[in-house]
């Protein structure tokens, strides 16, 4: 089988989804889409069910938060790769930190759930259409999103500790 | 007939403890014959989590073999154990179950923290670990490492081994015991 | 639970059972709540993340070389592996060309790894069905494993074993030759523990057929590692995605049909024979060479230069005060871990430390399919079907 190229890839999507690709780069040679979270389910589902394209493992769902893109602080990163081509996708959804809300893939990947929770423990992404989206990793009394970057790695309720000794 | 100065000889594998001695008869305090006995029947409560609980599984197989010491009868069972051993990251979730498995043993228990995260919470000093075992429930020996290789874990027992020779019978009933388990909570 | 309430309709009388957090047969902690009739499991539902311990907000405060520790401590059975699937992603962030003699170097002790990971998994299968036996053999062969570790890079269990670039010496003629030795003796006690096993009537019946799972499931439930393969697919990332000169190497990615416990069982005792033969074919083949890419702003010089050389000295302290500067990029590089595919997904805004690093922990993944799994079965099934799975918990809680 011909190797299938980002080219063709992202021609077949942006055909169909058009100005849902909000851009679309290289980084490593691994395609990666940045499209409008309301379409996300949909493109998903697109590259689930295509013939050729077949992307049908999800690899990974994760977070990220940059505190300094205001109105997209939050991203919900998935990499699908299809087994089938062996080949690669990312898809990036930008969400306001205000109304971090996008669709949920557990309707289309099992692997999905529990990624899910933790991305919502630790940003705060609300994935619409989860079954069960709550903390998963850290105590369900936890009031805050713990990887957001304004939140401090070290334990607060530390006392043995003397900040001279780090240079703070 | 007289005080014996050096242990007795073999067969007895330990040391016995100072006392008289004679033909057909061995006598020494009830407190240090009891020690002597539960020194070397140890049944630890192996509370493994992570890295450390590895090591464990080392120091119990064949080659380092922890049954030397009297302690290969591993206690699922908090209510029939001695010694709990807490191997590993203690997150704050976890904490209050290893509170728990504290309370659940019955006297006398000593508790082992091995490894740096159980012992000061290690490299993990984040918001989701608990900063050392010593914030839930009293410890007896640290042993550090990351994780600590067999031979410390087995050094580990052994400090506690010599705690648990040496102590009161009615280490329970002391004043300095129950301030303890007061700074803790436990009654 | 709103589906027991569903079940309590049928005025069957259901009891639930607490295994966990801290739990004998539970390796590792996990807490699975367990909805039962009589001895069958009518539903279960699992709470993780007891050993949290928040890798990737600390990833996010540390300098590059300084993250090797962290993934030593994600799945503790085979660290090598996973520190050198870090080198990695950031020697394909630097774009770095390692030289061959570290890649079979690499792929030495990564091959050692898989069989100490799967030793693990498989002896622990042993004792959840009441064959102790093959766990005390076999750990003392383990121990020879470590051994080689330690005389590499001196540590047993977390190694932090080689550097960004490379190695950080190279293998002395007495780890060459306790490799060989290791090759020349492993393979009659694991016969040995085999025939222990494999074939053995009592441990077939208790585990041929319990926990399957069908491949499109497995798919489904993002499976990786050897779990998949013994439900029939044959994804391997050694193959699929060849890092570190897999290509050079002869070996066969062995697959189930069932994907049942006897499946994972067998999958992982041929992955140990497979990965010897890497093993034997990396070692006879054994490239001269450097044993480090030429990354002086992440490789420490060595010793004697530090102490000679302007250079030499500037290039250590800024690696030791970690103020070596990274492109900025992103990146997404996997390995095929002893669970399957460790991935880690770099963002890097040019930073002395990852602006974001996600680690694609497998365990944490396939989890979730447990209930899945153990629906019907008995209680003591679901434990043998949970260590077949070889769920760590320091990978799945992160």
């Amino acid at each position: 089988m011909a190797q299938l190229s980002n080219g063709h890839l992202l021609n077949a999507i942006q055909d169909k989804f058009g100005n849902a690709i909000l851009g679309a780069e290289e980084p490593n040679g691994l395609l990666t889409l940045n499209i409008n979270p309301e379409k996300l389910l949909e493109l998903v589902r697109f590259l689930y069910n295509h013939e050729e394209f077949r992307f049908q493992f999800l690899t990974d769902i994760c977070g990220a938060h940059f505190p300094d893109q205001k109105g997209a602080e939050l991203a919900s990163i998935y990499h699908l790769h299809s087994l089938e081509n062996n080949m690669r996708i990312r898809i990036k959804c930008f969400l306001s930190a205000d109304h971090p809300f996008v669709d949920s893939l557990t309707p289309v990947f099992s692997a999905a759930n529990w990624q899910e929770r933790e991305t919502f423990d630790f940003y705060g992404i609300i994935f619409n259409g989860h079954p069960n989206l709550k903390r998963i990793l850290n105590v369900d009394e936890m009031d805050y999103h713990p990887l957001r970057k304004e939140y401090p790695l070290e334990d607060q309720t530390r006392t043995d500790k003397n900040d001279s000794y780090f240079g703070r | 007939m007289g005080k014996i100065s050096k242990p007795m000889s073999s067969p007895i594998i330990t040391q016995a403890p100072p006392g008289l001695q004679g033909e057909g008869f061995f006598a020494t305090s009830l407190d240090k014959a009891v020690g002597l006995a539960r020194a070397n029947s140890i049944w630890p409560l192996p509370f493994a989590t992570s890295c450390c609980g590895i090591e464990f599984m080392a120091t119990m197989a064949a080659n380092y073999d922890m049954a030397r010491f009297g302690s290969e009868r591993l206690s699922f069972s908090p209510r029939q154990a001695d010694l709990l051993m807490v191997m590993g990251t203690i997150a704050k979730k976890m904490g209050p179950v290893v509170r728990q498995v504290y309370l659940q043993m019955a006297e006398p228990r000593w508790v082992i923290a091995v490894g740096a995260c159980a012992s000061s919470g290690g490299i993990f000093d984040t918001y989701s670990v608990l900063q050392g075992i010593d914030k839930v429930v009293p410890v007896d020996v640290y042993v550090p490492g990351c994780p600590p290789r067999p031979e410390q874990i087995l050094d580990g027992i052994t400090k506690i081994q010599e705690l648990v020779k040496n102590e009161s019978l009615r280490r329970r009933n002391s004043p300095e015991y129950q301030a303890l388990m007061a700074s803790y909570g436990i009654q | 639970m709103e589906e027991n309430r569903i079940l309590a309709e049928d005025k069957k009388e259901y009891t639930t059972l607490n295994l966990g957090p801290t739990h004998p047969a539970t390796h590792g902690i996990f807490q699975n709540v367990l909805t039962m009739d009589g001895e069958i499991i009518v539903d279960s539902e699992q709470t993780v993340g007891y050993i949290h311990r928040a890798f990737e907000k600390i990833a996010e405060h540390r300098p590059y070389y300084q993250i090797t520790p962290l993934t030593d401590r994600l799945n503790y059975c085979s660290s090598p592996i996973n520190n050198m699937g870090w080198h990695m992603t950031v020697e394909k962030l630097l774009g770095v060309q390692t030289p061959k003699r570290v890649d079979y170097m690499r792929v030495i002790i990564m091959e050692l790894a898989r069989i100490a990971d799967h030793l693990v998994c498989n002896s622990v299968i042993g004792v959840d069905t009441g064959a102790l036996t093959g766990f005390t053999y076999v750990f003392q062969w383990r121990e020879k494993i470590y051994d080689i570790y330690e005389s590499i890079c001196g540590a047993r269990l977390t190694t932090n074993i080689g550097r960004i670039g490379g190695m950080e010496r190279d293998f002395t003629p007495e780890v060459i030759a306790s490799i060989r030795s290791f090759l020349k003796e492993f393979p009659a006690v694991f016969d040995e523990f085999c025939r222990l096993l494999e074939r053995n009537r009592i441990f077939m019946d208790r585990i041929v057929g319990t926990g399957a799972i069908s491949a499109e499931r497995a798919l489904n439930y993002g499976f990786t590692g050897p779990n998949l393969r013994a439900a029939g697919v044959d994804y391997d990332v050694r193959v699929m995605n060849p890092y570190s000169s897999y290509q050079d190497f002869d070996f066969i990615i062995p697959v189930g049909t069932n994907g049942d416990t006897y499946d994972r069982f067998m999958v992982r005792q041929e992955e140990i024979r497979q990965s010897l033969r890497i093993i034997e074919q990396a070692l006879n083949n054994l490239p001269e060479g450097k044993f480090f890419a030429d990354v002086p702003e992440f490789f420490l010089p060595p010793k004697e230069e530090v102490y000679n050389n302007m250079e030499a000295l500037i290039w250590h302290f800024k690696i030791v005060m970690g103020e070596t500067d990274v492109p900025v990029g992103e990146v997404y590089h996997s390995v095929e871990g002893g669970n399957g595919e460790l991935g880690y997904y770099l963002i890097s805004d040019g930073g002395r430390a990852p602006f974001r690093l996600h680690f694609r922990r497998p365990c944490f993944i396939y989890y979730q399919a447990f209930p899945e799994m153990i629906k019907g079965s008995t209680l003591s099934d679901a434990i043998v079907v949970m260590s077949s799975m070889n769920v760590i918990a320091g990978e799945l809680d992160a």
